[in-house]
């Protein structure tokens, strides 16, 4: 009977309070709640990939912190805000979750920090990308981690306009991320000189790209810049080519693009793409080692979303560690001091208004002469320091920075 | 007295329930238990199949939204507003809906709400895919806090109680049984001299109108609004809740959304979560080829059998 | 120019209608299977969407299992689904007779629940692709836009089923029995017709139908288990336009709703995926029976 395990929790939360036993735990138990896309279009890039993150991280502790076990329960949120806001609303209220991970698409993201600011509770967000997350729409618990729109557009949208793509017409996803992406390059193509001539907003997700397509083609924009992500983004690619809009002379920048969606497009479709990315398996002994970890247990290399799962969830654990406590502005606080440092950042700094600012790479898909075989996709262009990535903290617009 | 007293008993127990289990889940069971009686409404007595009720549901749902969150409406005008507005969605639906009768009909509901679903997609006020979040509960008659999860509780419960005795009472009065008429055998309706449309029409705006009601509510419990209630989905699980139930009878619905979305609940976080659309698939068969009368129904019929 | 007049250019004038036309053909195909359907069985196909959904499915699967490549597949995904339907019919449908019609619509909704939610359990929603066949690779160039061969071939081959049905229903000996069972199935009986028999193969050719589409559908968009969810209800609008009298009405309404889709698209993108509804509370008002339908 689940609906009376509420009771129990907070009867057991009762009793130890009173007795003061297991130090400053809450339930005696740290508790974090996975929210992701189990099956829609997100699947590949987040998914079930996150979780295994996710218990990779708690695996390094032996399960237990600070005297305590870690339990990790885990939600198929179908992409819809109000499936994860009422998910996350249940957890903290009947469970005892300690703290709100992954998260993918911003309107989740955003549904959940509705509900950790109500319950004072830390989100982790990973998978999710919209800059608003740590601007406007920031909460002090919500903390963003991987990347965001603003870093992706820094990286991809600047190298496309240096190359000559001045003129650009956008495709994008008909919510917070697809908008925010296009704000963010907008701002950084007309700042370098170039110009926005259009953009045609698409249901998601989308499937069949063309009548998009003809309307990009018509504008006569030097550059097609794709504002979504996952499956949309992979259709859009297909579309243009099968409409001839490549041969035609008219360059298609993805401005999120996912190792799992090179892999499922084929280097000889994706071959010179410029990609901005937070991480990729492949850059050093470290990386290597917990991808080939990750390999063995999932059958593919990690995404820029999944490693930072792992990196959140592990930089949560490291803080109640360090202070015995599940107490949310004790941990945030350690969090913020101590720098973030595994196989995913190197002294990665978490700002006020949420940010986790580190390096970021720009990237560009192997030719199938290049790549040695499987996964073997990108080289790694440029490294763009965090401070310019993800902007100085003056810039934010957090009110609670 | 006897016959009202198995209703006092569950109010009663209603009463009772939110110190024993979560009251939020509680409350979207009362949300959807006053949805699926005030379908019945047109379906059960009306013998209309709408498959557009979602329409009504989540368009009041954002309406609700829309007038606490911006306008800063008191909670209980907010929630009556969008039920207007959902009645009034219900003329206009209702009124090309009912040129047609059956199967056209449920056809004809059905584009209509996948129309309004698609000028909500696009609305900018309802946030598209983001939905419409940050919903403030506010306070009940300006005084009771509603923020407090028990004092919210107790307030859905008013709004359904009310909601279900303006249901019970439609059905019971002569309109209500001038409409049961019109779904037995509507030639001889007509022929008594009864203007049908208008007394379709009327049961329309009604049954809309409290499924805004019940919309409305639901957004102030979770504090937003988002396509999935506007979506033909939702149509077509209070028409299962309805079917599951018992039609035509006063307490079949909303037994049937309290099975629904109990078992939704607890699908929801065990192996069987994906599984969810396939489980009401399934018991949506089961009902149609074996178990007509729901829920409801049958234990009347077993009831009027043993006496 | 003429089209300069309207302040648009030709390539997207005429783009958008061809790209109308394409789709047209797929609400033509997917009307026309549910007006057969209807004829007969008197049920609205809930579960029209998902068989065309397996339809595609089907075509992977004949790709996978048995190396059977596109042009197999638009012979045998039908064959297979048809069956599946004709499945439906004998254990499920025929046990509602006698009990009101709309208890069909609500079977076979339940039904497209269970398809649409168990492919979805299996294969995950972000669908797989599939390729065009090789000789229908690449395209011509229009002047106005490049046209891929494959959309074209969609267009070609809709016709001609649509054709072929329009034949066997109106010039065939079958045909015959067929659209006599549609309008007095007892009579039919009483003369010796095999009517049960007809009726169930009636069902299987109208769900044969939608996997047709299924496979048209496979290389154009990925092959998803929720591909035929929302479709589905623009073709209701579509068939209630058509008046689901005859099988020209819901060729003709198909074609002539994508191509208005395809020009709102140019005018006023907004409102691209409402006007067939639009449409629809226009007609009937208008002639509620719909346009090709008797009145009741």
């Amino acid at each position: 009977m689940k609906l009376f395990k509420h009771l129990a929790t907070s009867a057991s939360a009762l009793a130890v309070m009173a007795t003061g036993a297991a130090a400053e735990i809450s339930g005696g138990v740290v508790k974090i709640g996975l929210l992701t896309d189990m099956s829609a279009t997100y699947s590949d890039v987040a998914g079930p990939g996150t979780i295994t993150a996710a218990e990779m991280a708690i695996e390094e502790f032996g399960g237990q912190v600070a005297g305590a076990p870690i339990e990790l329960v885990s939600a198929d949120h179908q992409n819809k805000a109000d499936i994860a806001a009422n998910k996350a609303r249940e957890w903290g209220d009947t469970e005892g979750v300690d703290a709100f991970a992954e998260l993918v698409t911003t309107s989740v993201a955003m549904a959940v920090f509705e509900v950790a600011k109500q319950q004072n509770k830390i989100a982790l967000v990973s998978g999710a990308a919209s800059s608003p997350l740590t601007n406007d729409a920031c909460i002090p618990t919500g903390l963003h981690w991987t990347y965001n729109t603003r870093a992706l557009a820094v990286g991809t949208g600047s190298a496309v306009v240096k190359e000559g793509g001045d003129s650009w017409y956008f495709l994008t996803a008909d919510y917070a991320f697809g908008e925010a992406l296009q704000g963010d390059v907008s701002k950084v193509v007309e700042a370098e000189g170039g110009q926005v001539l259009g953009a045609s907003k698409h249901p998601f997700p989308a499937s069949d790209f063309s009548s998009f397509m003809l309307q990009a083609q018509a504008s006569g924009a030097k550059v097609i810049g794709l504002a979504n992500a996952g499956g949309d983004t992979i259709n859009a690619i297909k579309a243009a080519k099968e409409f001839g809009i490549i041969e035609a002379g008219q360059k298609i920048a993805g401005l999120l693009v996912f190792l799992s969606d090179v892999n499922a497009l084929g280097l000889e479709t994706a071959q010179g793409l410029q990609m901005t990315v937070s991480f990729y398996w492949d850059m050093d002994d470290e990386t290597r080692a917990w991808s080939q970890r990750f390999f063995e247990k999932t059958g593919k290399m990690p995404t820029g979303i999944q490693a930072g799962t792992y990196s959140s969830v592990r930089h949560y654990l490291k803080a109640i560690e360090a202070t015995g406590s599940d107490d949310t502005e004790t941990v945030l606080a350690k969090m913020r001091e101590m720098p973030v440092e595994d196989m995913f950042a190197h002294g990665g700094v978490l700002r006020t208004d949420g940010r986790m600012v580190h390096d970021m790479y720009l990237a560009e898909v192997k030719s199938p002469a290049e790549s040695s075989g499987p996964w073997d996709y990108l080289k790694i262009v440029r490294t763009i320091p965090g401070e310019e990535a993800f902007g100085p903290l003056s810039e934010s617009t957090c009110p609670t920075k | 007295m006897k016959k009202y007293s198995g209703y006092l008993i569950a109010l009663g127990l209603l009463m009772l329930a939110p110190t024993m289990i979560y009251p939020v889940f509680l409350m979207k069971l009362l949300c959807f238990a006053l949805f699926a009686s005030a379908f019945n409404l047109i379906l059960g007595y009306g013998g209309l199949l709408s498959f557009g009720h979602a329409a009504f549901f989540g368009g009041a749902s954002y309406i609700t939204g829309h007038a606490l969150k911006v306008w800063g409406l008191p909670t209980e005008l907010g929630i009556l507003f969008g039920a207007a507005v959902a009645g009034l969605m219900g003329l206009a639906i209702g009124m090309l809906a009912i040129r047609r009768h059956g199967i056209y009909f449920a056809m004809i509901t059905l584009a209509m709400a996948q129309m309004a679903y698609f000028l909500f997609v696009s609305s900018p006020f309802t946030g598209g895919e983001n939905g419409l979040q940050g919903v403030p509960r506010g306070t009940a008659l300006g005084m009771i806090d509603l923020q407090n999860d028990m004092s919210m509780y107790y307030f859905v419960l008013a709004i359904f109680v009310i909601g279900f005795l303006i249901i019970a009472r439609t059905v019971h009065s002569p309109f209500g049984q001038v409409l049961s008429a019109i779904r037995d055998n509507e030639d001889r309706a007509r022929s008594l001299g009864y203007d049908i449309e208008r007394y379709k029409l009327l049961a329309f705006v009604i049954s809309a109108t409290l499924a805004g009601l019940a919309g409305g509510t639901k957004t102030v419990v979770f504090q937003l609004a988002s396509l999935t209630d506007v979506h033909w989905h939702m149509s077509g699980e209070v028409v299962l809740m309805t079917l599951l139930g018992g039609l035509g009878t006063i307490a079949g619905p909303a037994v049937g959304a309290g099975i629904i979305i109990t078992l939704q609940n607890y699908l929801a976080s065990g192996p069987l979560a994906a599984w969810v659309p396939v489980v009401l698939g399934v018991i949506f068969v089961i009902c149609v080829l074996a178990f007509r009368r729901g829920v409801v129904g049958e234990l009347r019929e077993l009831i009027k059998r043993q006496f | 120019m003429l089209t300069d007049l309207l302040g648009f250019p030709p390539q997207v004038l005429f783009g958008q209608l061809l790209l109308g036309l394409i789709n047209g053909a797929f609400y033509a195909v997917l009307s026309l299977g549910l007006a057969v359907i209807f004829g007969l069985l008197n049920i609205v196909n809930f579960a029209h969407g998902a068989l065309y959904m397996l339809g595609a499915f089907a075509t992977l699967g004949l790709m996978k299992f048995f190396g059977i490549g596109y042009w197999g597949a638009l012979i045998f995904a039908p064959l297979l689904v048809g069956i599946v339907g004709i499945v439906i019919e004998r254990l499920l449908l025929r046990r509602l007779a006698g009990v009101d019609h709309l208890y069909g619509l609500l079977l076979t909704f339940g039904l497209a629940l269970v398809l649409e939610g168990t492919f979805v359990k299996l294969f995950g929603a972000s669908g797989i692709p599939y390729s065009p066949p090789a000789q229908l690779q690449g395209g011509i160039n229009l002047g106005f836009m490049f046209l891929p061969w494959y959309r074209g071939w969609v267009v070609v081959a809709s016709l001609i089923v649509c054709a072929a049905t329009w034949y066997l229903f109106e010039r065939t000996k079958i045909g015959a029995y067929l659209r006599a069972g549609t309008e007095n199935p007892r009579l039919l009986q009483a003369f010796g017709v095999n009517v049960p028999l007809l009726t169930t193969l009636a069902y299987g050719y109208g769900v044969a139908l939608a996997a047709f589409a299924g496979v048209l559908a496979a290389p154009i968009t990925q092959v998803n288990p929720l591909m035929g969810s929302n479709l589905i209800i623009v073709v209701f609008a579509v068939v209630v336009i058509g008046g689901m009298g005859s099988i020209v009405g819901a060729v003709v309404t198909g074609l002539a709703m994508g191509v208005i889709e395809g020009l709102t698209k140019v005018f006023w993108p907004e409102a691209s995926s409402t006007v067939i509804f639009l449409v629809m509370a226009i007609v009937l008002v208008l002639r509620p029976a719909g346009l090709f339908g008797k009145a009741a």
